[in-house]
């Protein structure tokens, strides 16, 4: 469902130029959960965006369902769709959880406006009494709901996710990591999720890949990341950062490069 | 134990708002001598603002009482702002989540470090270069003469963390130090703090929405949720508490290493907050 | 509470202009309690008031000329605002001034603000070359003082009232598209802007129903803020005689008129003077309690 090929991004030019992702490659099949790792700084995001359609500046093949994400094509916004990391920036201030919600379909000329609307809202549990209230009056936990419900206002088959629980308090982040896993199942959708929690990562994915720098460090399934058994030491230098705070494990870090 | 460093009995914090007086802090005690103290909650549950009123660092507005605050003996209720001022300036530092807006971007940040050691002069330099090198700083000489922006997230966390300890506190207020800060860096930045506290016995207040990480970086540990504690354990205990409201925030976060298909979610009892 | 206004307040209102209005309310609640900027509103309204009934509050028929009562003093039988050179009673011409100042602000402002508001949010959101363009554009209309700017339109032209709102109108928009455009590179890279883009939005569309709404408010603000200079400009162009034309009861070409008797029956050119000061302070109290409401920044 998901391609992508010797993806390299570079921002600025010459002296300066960054190569932000190298030679990424992976791919994602239909109904699969994937998970992309890393520090800041590691290009996942960049990558995700990339797949999104919102940087121009790249190479190599992305494609969704055998779409290449390069041309602006017409068939894309039903095919994907994204959830931003940070819920108080992704939503409209003047727009109402209505208005946000019947935009992509009046985009995309797709009628039956109010009921869809409705029938979203329950679908992210958040119910009808919501429809015309402004972010102002949501909560963080509530907003991200309807940035959910809005991205699959067109039913797309991909769902990317870019650290969408990370701004959010934890018992909320459970909730909307149940939210999303219940979406999955019930919508069939595959779903790219960026996150530098590898605990989220292990939870919500099948498979994921560890990124640093720009570029993939080794790809391995769940279960190999329950087990804790990576195959490179950058991974295993992760998992244990990742446990809480150990003075020993602190003594040891190296930087990767 | 020796005479605890800082003592709070009952603080009350309240901000008035156009639909009437809102609660921040209802009635929080603890004492902390020389160790690491953690007070973890989640947004809105008052542990940035209890913090911030032990420096006296709220809003005009805000309005503290306390039956007992106190720092080493000293009434921190009746201080005045010039007392206060002295107090944070030398004894009591408080380190933010965002170096950004913590350091003066128009200032090199080793003449930053130098301006807060207590006893300025030729020897304030000095003393600041081995600040950044107490943080780690690899090339102290090169970082010394850099600008903010220059830093990057991690280094202007360090450089915060050394311009808080340069005048030696005796008390370190962290909030959320090192949310903003990869796992890696922020496993190392609290290896300085962990020294610090080790070797010169300075007390730490460690606030956090971390449990994981506060319980196994900190001594002891306040879980606090509405503007009250909701119970103090001490950190290696953690996993073993009894409110319903540690358990539910432990039962709700994701492990590497578990395979629950649903995450249970946390039930609030309003019982929890009655006076 | 009464039912309408928990029909305002409420968290669940049931349709967007149900909400809308809620929103207005809130805001409104928060404007009432600036005492200022509320009694800024009140006089734009007897502003608006005294110009849309102009001829019955008036009590004389602002052109017509008693010259056996010229230039009489203020409280006298009849003409309690006196009257001016050619006898004719100043507060009825004051009465009848405000229709004229009410229609230079609104014009200009229905002009100017949208030209800004176009050229703003389209070089900023577009960028490149067409942002190049248009802004060096603005810079040249800002490079000139505005009355200097305006004199030339005028001259150009020619003197008369309608040139003379043309004449501002073309002079005032360069600094709404400046704003436009600083808060249009602030919205652009957000992410309910890529949102927008990634459901497959036109450029026009993102324009005009993503960027506008939150430009406008900083806007509003600030034309409010800037009507008391525009009223300043009106009147001097009346002034130095390329505005208004005699005998047309315009307040800055009252002041003219009234300048050469300003020594000995000062009464003439002060009054005009004024109520342009009242109106102009009022427009200005106003803009800055809009500012408090509207700032989206607060959101």
């Amino acid at each position: 469902m998901i391609q992508v090929r010797n993806l390299n991004v570079t921002f600025g030019q010459g002296a300066q130029a960054v190569r932000a992702v190298r030679d990424v490659n992976f791919s994602v099949a239909e109904g699969e959960s994937f998970g992309l790792v890393g520090e800041s700084g590691s290009g996942k995001s960049t990558a995700l965006r990339v797949l999104a359609g919102l940087n121009p500046h790249w190479t190599g093949e992305a494609a969704v369902a055998g779409v290449s994400v390069g041309q602006r094509d017409a068939r894309l916004p039903r095919l994907v769709q994204m959830v931003f990391q940070d819920p108080y920036a992704s939503l409209h201030p003047r727009h109402t959880v209505d208005r946000a919600l019947s935009e992509p379909l009046e985009i995309q000329g797709i009628g039956d406006v109010g009921p869809r609307v409705e029938r979203a809202l329950t679908d992210v549990g958040l119910g009808p009494a919501f429809r015309f209230r402004y972010p102002n009056q949501l909560s963080g936990g509530q907003r991200q709901r309807v940035a959910i419900a809005r991205a699959l206002m067109l039913e797309p088959k991909v769902l990317l996710l870019d650290e969408p629980t990370s701004a959010l308090d934890v018992s909320v982040q459970a909730e909307i990591l149940n939210l999303l896993r219940r979406l999955r199942r019930a919508h069939n959708l595959t779903m790219l999720l960026v996150s530098h929690n590898l605990a989220v990562i292990a939870h919500m994915c099948d498979r994921l890949a560890v990124m640093n720098r720009g570029a993939i460090v080794e790809e391995m399934d769940v279960a190999t990341l329950r087990r804790q058994e990576p195959r490179e030491a950058y991974t295993r230098q992760l998992l244990l950062a990742s446990r809480g705070y150990d003075r020993e494990v602190a003594a040891n870090i190296i930087t990767y490069d | 134990m020796s005479k605890p460093l800082l003592e709070v009995e009952d603080l009350r914090v309240t901000f008035p708002t156009p639909t009437g007086p809102f609660r921040a802090v209802r009635g929080v005690s603890f004492s902390l001598g020389r160790e690491r103290l953690g007070i973890v909650g989640e947004s809105g549950s008052g542990k940035s603002v209890t913090g911030r009123s032990v420096l006296s660092l709220l809003p005009p507005h805000a309005r503290v009482e306390a039956k007992r605050l106190s720092f080493d003996g000293k009434d921190l209720l009746t201080a005045s702002p010039g007392e206060m001022r002295a107090l944070r300036g030398s004894r009591i530092s408080l380190v933010m989540q965002d170096p950004k807006y913590s350091l003066n971007p128009v200032m090199r940040v080793g003449e930053q470090i130098a301006e807060a050691v207590r006893d300025k002069g030729a020897g304030a330099r000095r003393r600041a270069m081995e600040m950044l090198e107490a943080v780690r700083i690899r090339d102290p000489e090169r970082v010394f003469n850099l600008y903010p922006h220059e830093v990057s997230g991690g280094m202007g966390q360090r450089i915060m963390i050394a311009m808080m300890l340069a005048p030696e506190p005796d008390l370190l207020i962290a909030d959320e130090p090192t949310s903003a800060l990869d796992v890696t860096v922020q496993m190392q930045v609290l290896a300085i703090l962990d020294d610090l506290v080790a070797k010169r016995g300075m007390g730490l207040i460690f606030i956090s929405h971390d449990l994981d990480l506060v319980a196994s970086f900190c001594d002891r540990v306040l879980v606090m949720y509405g503007g009250r504690v909701m119970e103090e354990r001490h950190a290696r205990d953690l996993r073993q508490a009894t409110h319903p409201y540690t358990q539910g925030l432990l039962d709700s976060l994701p492990r590497i290493d578990d395979d629950r298909a649903e995450l249970p979610t946390l039930k609030r009892d309003p019982a929890w907050l009655k006076d | 509470m009464s039912t309408w206004r928990a029909q305002l307040l409420t968290d669940t209102p049931a349709s967007r202009n149900q909400a809308r209005l809620g929103q207005f309310y809130r805001g409104w609640l928060q404007f009432k309690r600036n005492k200022l900027a509320v009694l800024g509103l009140l006089i734009v309204l007897l502003l608006i008031v005294v110009a849309a009934f102009a001829p019955w509050i008036a009590t004389h028929d602002p052109y017509a000329q008693d010259l056996a009562r010229r230039l009489l003093p203020p409280g006298t039988q009849g003409h309690w605002l006196g009257t001016d050179e050619f006898g004719r009673d100043t507060y009825s011409r004051l009465v009848y001034g405000a229709r004229i100042t009410l229609m230079i602000v609104v014009l200009v402002a229905a002009i100017a603000a949208p030209i800004g508001l176009l050229v703003g949010t389209a070089a900023g959101y577009l960028g490149g070359w067409v942002d190049a363009v248009l802004m060096r554009l603005t810079d040249v209309f800002l490079a000139f003082p505005s009355l200097i700017l305006a004199l030339a339109f005028v001259a150009a032209l020619g003197p008369g009232i309608e040139n003379a709102i043309i004449a501002i109108a073309l002079t005032a928009w360069p600094p709404y598209a400046r704003i436009a455009r600083a808060e249009t590179i602030t919205i652009r890279n957000s992410d309910y802007i890529a949102v927008a883009r990634m459901q497959g939005a036109r450029t026009a569309r993102i324009l005009w129903a993503y960027i506008m709404p939150l430009c406008v408010a900083s806007l509003v603000v600030r034309v409010t803020l800037d009507m008391a200079g525009i009223i300043l400009t009106a009147a001097g162009l009346g002034f130095l005689g390329l505005g208004a034309q005699p005998p047309m009861a315009e307040w800055g070409a009252m002041i003219s008129a009234g300048r050469r008797y300003v020594l000995d029956q000062w009464w003439v050119a002060t009054i005009p003077g004024i109520a342009i000061i009242v109106v102009s302070l009022a427009f200005n109290l106003l803009g800055d309690g809009l500012r408090d409401v509207l700032d989206p920044r607060k959101s």
